[in-house]
């Protein structure tokens, strides 16, 4: 399920990764224009190939956000505040300018170039890798960080128990049709049916994980360790002058709107 | 190393009036092989996690001692423990299995260096047929239950607690753990079993306590003289004791029409195209290995999935006072809409927790009856006779989920029943049940097949086979020739 | 109104706090799944959906009520945002920062009660302290550029509404049921039912 194991950036350390793309992402929210968000996209989707991630994979992670940038498109359409520039279409709500265009596209844009190390991040990292290197290079408490992979290992089963739970319902003569109300009803039991068994199974894998010393309040040691290097630390000094240089060019460019201020 | 010791040990969970377990006096020596038996409810589960050091101060009250090796579980003498529970996924941590050996060696701060090795050391005591990247949630159960294993001795303990290892298992799965037990478990250590099916067990123990439902230990001693002397008290009480035998309830008349008929029906990749058919008054059961796609037929006939190729035919029979509205009505019941599937087709799924969708015991048994459309004073015969019938007048006002194993089985073939199916559906319904449950169970299906019910179940179970099927199918795992 | 006296996390706090996370994000998921499929305008109209907003907060207010230790609410909603993203790719890593944003809170609700009540009052005031803070992060971060009277303000309003109601009462009415069940037994949450 995860690519990239052998791809230069794809096989850095999870944690130096994950701040490249906080760095990154944090630098491209700072912004609202469509300049600097545009360029980190073209920068974004140059690197991809140094993660080990094909195109085809990206776009069919990815393909959920430009369902959301539509409706930020429309929201935007429909609601901005600032409605200067030349007018293009107005009719009724409808009042479309030049810059509700550009704000538009500023805010679309935005929302894919902030999201997107978020998926190469998330695409190229085994969870294991990530909870080892948390606790070994960041100092994140052991005990939480291998509890939360350890119930994260439980969201396959909880997929396909969500299934059956609605199979289970409909073989009790329990289905919902079109109408809202009974259909929000469905979802409500399903949903509560499966935080039950979540809990229960939960409980008896924590008592499992104290039956193997996990409480045993003895120092840890790791079977598998994680470096961060300074390739590692490249990486991220790399995002942030990365995205330093896609917001220079909009400043260059004169197109520079920042979100405070 | 490895012994036991409880001087009148006794436990109560907060939040219940009854005690789990109380007045236990036992000595357990150092190599012993321990079969521990008992009634449901008589609290073999409890007195494991005790020995484990599992049962914390604030999660209940304690009477009694319990030593291990002269100390508190709870305190040094749990490094020397190992247990494995009845559920492989809730006990597996990783994702990896090698990984998951591991887990239990960072806890106890073995040196990075010496870990793998280690690993690799126990995987190959149990017998794990794969290397350490294979990821857990391809494994089937009997492979993960070997991996648990293999993690609980890695840690090399003397004494080895196994709770009821196989029950969740099919047969060839529990068969290969056992062979795990027995090779993997060296002379010194101290081992105690707790399981139902005992005559799988016996070549693994040389010592058989018994526990009393109410307290205290019934009988301490070698299989063959406790078996003697307490066999028919032990086989009422739910064991599985060798020689005590269900005497098979087969059909007494030629099975009536066709209920459900299966035309080439696959399910593409898990179920390979299957002819099969359904009369009323027979018991049909359907076997086959794990990966034949057992439980994806068992949904196809309830009307719950979408064939793939084929189709599901319902007979005249199946469809009941509400005629057909035309020949599309009698094929496809993955098209009927809940309440009229429900009145048709009973399904029973192997985790009755699955289909528990009320608060409590009456309201679930009501609610089939009343989404069907049944007016309230039948709503509530219907609930009483079944209430009686499956012996759970005193849980009507209980919270499902707080229901015992046994217990839950029994509601969910209850709600089952609710609204008068002619075709019922089941899931491995004798999966972890004890022998009291499992013989009920016999008895309702056998009743329900001679009042001109259909019966389909899934199972791996050879002995409810023998005991209950008219006709019997095997499923070839997809692709084999 | 049981309490816990040790603010150390046990094992099963931590595993119960993450499985609630985990459930949480597949229940987000499913419901992405169940709506956005069929209700096309819903999904593609975000004032509409809104209304519903509280649903995304409701695992800080329900990890405080079920864990009742210091940084449930936090560390619940976080993880929870993280495991919605993972299965749904949305909002990227910035999940991260506005999860622990959104369960900051619900954190301080419980906080300002010394991590000792967690009746329904309580449980209101966490959800509506935590529809703020997620107001807020939206307000400032993706809403800025919407107009103040007609959007920007309403959005917050119904945000704060909506979390009250949905993750205040809501996550106080499932812990109850979930307490029914027994699943909560361990915890003081469930013992505050009587002994069956």
């Amino acid at each position: 399920m995860t690519v990239g194991g052998a791809a230069p950036l794809g096989r850095r350390n999870p944690v130096a990764k994950l701040c490249a793309a906080l760095v990154f992402s944090a630098a491209m929210v700072a912004t609202l224009d469509p300049v600097a968000p545009a360029v980190a996209i073209v920068i974004e989707l140059a690197v991809l190939p140094l993660f080990g991630v094909r195109y085809r994979t990206l776009a069919r992670r990815a393909w959920p956000l430009l369902a959301s940038a539509l409706g930020v498109v429309l929201t935007v359409v429909l609601f901005a505040a600032d409605r200067g520039g030349a007018t293009l279409l107005h009719a009724g709500p409808l009042h479309v300018t030049t810059g509700v265009l550009t704000t538009a596209l500023g805010l679309a844009l935005r929302m894919l170039a902030v999201a997107l190390p978020g998926v190469l991040v998330f695409a190229t990292t085994d969870p294991t890798d990530l909870a080892d290197a948390l606790v070994q290079n960041v100092k994140a408490s052991p005990r939480f960080a291998i509890g939360a992979l350890a119930a994260f290992r439980l969201v396959p089963l909880l997929t396909q128990e969500w299934q059956m739970l609605s199979m289970a319902r409909r073989a009790r003569g329990v289905d919902a049709g079109r109408n809202p109300v009974a259909r929000l009803r469905l979802f409500a039991s399903t949903a509560f049916a499966l935080l039950v068994g979540a809990i229960r199974r939960g409980s008896r894998l924590a008592t499992a994980m104290d039956a193997r010393g996990f409480d045993a309040g003895l120092p840890r040691t790791v079977a598998r360790r994680q470096r961060f290097g300074t390739a590692d630390a490249a990486l991220v000094v790399g995002a942030a002058a990365l995205a330093g240089a896609a917001l220079t060019v909009s400043i260059l460019l004169g197109t520079f709107r920042p979100l405070l201020g | 190393m490895g012994t036991v010791e409880l001087r009148g040990f006794g436990w109560r969970h907060a939040g219940r009036r009854a005690w789990a377990v109380r007045g236990i006096d036992l000595r357990i020596e150092s190599g012993e092989r321990v079969l521990l038996l008992g009634p449901s409810g008589a609290g073999k589960s409890t007195l494991l996690a005790a020995l484990a050091g599992l049962l914390a101060e604030d999660s209940g009250e304690q009477e009694g001692t319990v030593e291990i090796d002269g100390l508190d579980p709870r305190g040094k003498a749990r490094e020397r423990v190992g247990i494995v529970f009845q559920d492989p996924e809730s006990q597996l941590v990783m994702a990896r299995a090698g990984d998951d050996v591991a887990f239990g060696l960072e806890n106890r701060g073995v040196p990075a260096e010496d870990i793998w090795s280690r690993v690799d050391e126990a995987l190959r005591r149990v017998g794990f047929p794969y290397g350490r990247d294979r990821p857990t949630a391809a494994l089937s159960g009997g492979e993960q239950q070997r991996l648990a294993l293999a993690g609980a001795l890695a840690l090399r303990p003397s004494l080895l607690l196994l709770d009821e290892p196989t029950a969740n298992l099919d047969p060839a799965g529990a068969a290969l753990v056992r062979t795990a037990v027995r090779d993997a478990v060296t002379g010194d250590t101290t081992l105690v079993l707790v399981e139902h099916r005992v005559a799988e067990a016996l070549p693994l123990v040389d010592r058989v306590v018994l526990l009393e439902a109410g307290g205290g230990i019934r009988a301490d001693g070698p299989p063959a003289a406790v078996f003697a002397a307490h066999g028919d008290a032990l086989a009422a009480a739910g064991v599985w004791v060798p020689g005590h035998t269900v005497p098979p309830r087969r059909a007494r008349t030629a099975p009536g029409e066709p209920l459900v008929t299966a035309e080439r029906l696959g399910l593409a990749p898990r179920l390979a195209p299957t002819d099969l058919r359904v009369r009323a008054g027979e018991a049909l059961a359907v076997r086959g290995p794990n990966g034949a796609g057992k439980s994806t037929l068992a949904l196809l006939l309830g009307g719950l999935l979408r064939p793939g190729t084929g189709r599901v035919v319902a007979g005249a029979g199946l469809l009941g006072p509400d005629a057909p509205r035309g020949p599309a009505d009698l094929g496809a019941p993955h098209r009927w809409r809940a309440p009229v599937l429900a009145r048709r087709i009973g399904s029973v799924f192997q985790d009755p927790e699955h289909q528990f969708v009320t608060a409590t015991v009456f309201d679930e048994l009501a609610l089939g009856p009343r989404r069907t459309g049944r007016p309230e004073p039948v709503v509530r015969s219907t609930v009483d006779e079944l209430l009686g019938r499956l012996r759970l007048e005193r849980l009507a006002a209980a919270n499902p989920y707080t229901l015992s194993g046994g217990e839950a089985r029994r509601l969910s073939v209850a709600t089952a029943l609710a609204t008068a199916p002619r075709l019922l559906v089941l899931d491995e319904p004798t999966f972890g049940q004890d022998r009291r449950t499992w013989v009920e169970l016999v008895e309702l299906l056998a009743g329900l097949r001679d009042d001109g019910h259909g019966v389909v179940a899934v199972t791996h179970d050879p002995d409810f086979v023998a005991a209950l099927a008219d006709r019997s199918t095997t499923l070839a795992p997809v692709g084999a020739p | 109104m049981a309490t816990s006296t040790n603010p150390r996390w046990r094992t099963i706090d931590i595993i119960i706090a993450s499985v609630i996370a985990v459930a949480s994000g597949v229940v987000f998921w499913a419901w992405n799944y169940v709506w956005s499929a069929t209700e096309g305008a819903f999904a593609f109209f975000p004032p509409a959906q809104t209304v519903l907003y509280g649903l995304w907060l409701l695992p800080a207010v329900l990890g405080g009520l079920i864990i009742r230790k210091p940084g449930a609410a936090l560390y619940t909603e976080t993880v929870a945002a993280v495991v919605s993203a993972l299965l749904g790719a949305q909002w990227g890593a910035l999940v991260i920062p506005q999860g622990l944003v959104q369960g900051l809170g619900a954190e301080l609700a419980f906080a300002a009660l010394r991590y000792r009540s967690y009746r329904l009052p309580v449980s209101i005031l966490a959800g509506a302290l935590t529809g703020i803070s997620a107001a807020l992060f939206d307000f400032f971060v993706w809403n800025s550029e919407y107009a103040l009277g007609s959007y920007r303000i309403p959005y917050a309003l119904i945000t704060v509404a909506s979390s009250a109601v949905i993750a205040g009462v809501g996550a106080w009415a499932l812990t109850r049921a979930l307490a029914g069940t027994g699943a909560l037994d361990r915890f003081p949450a469930g013992r505050e039912r009587a002994a069956i």
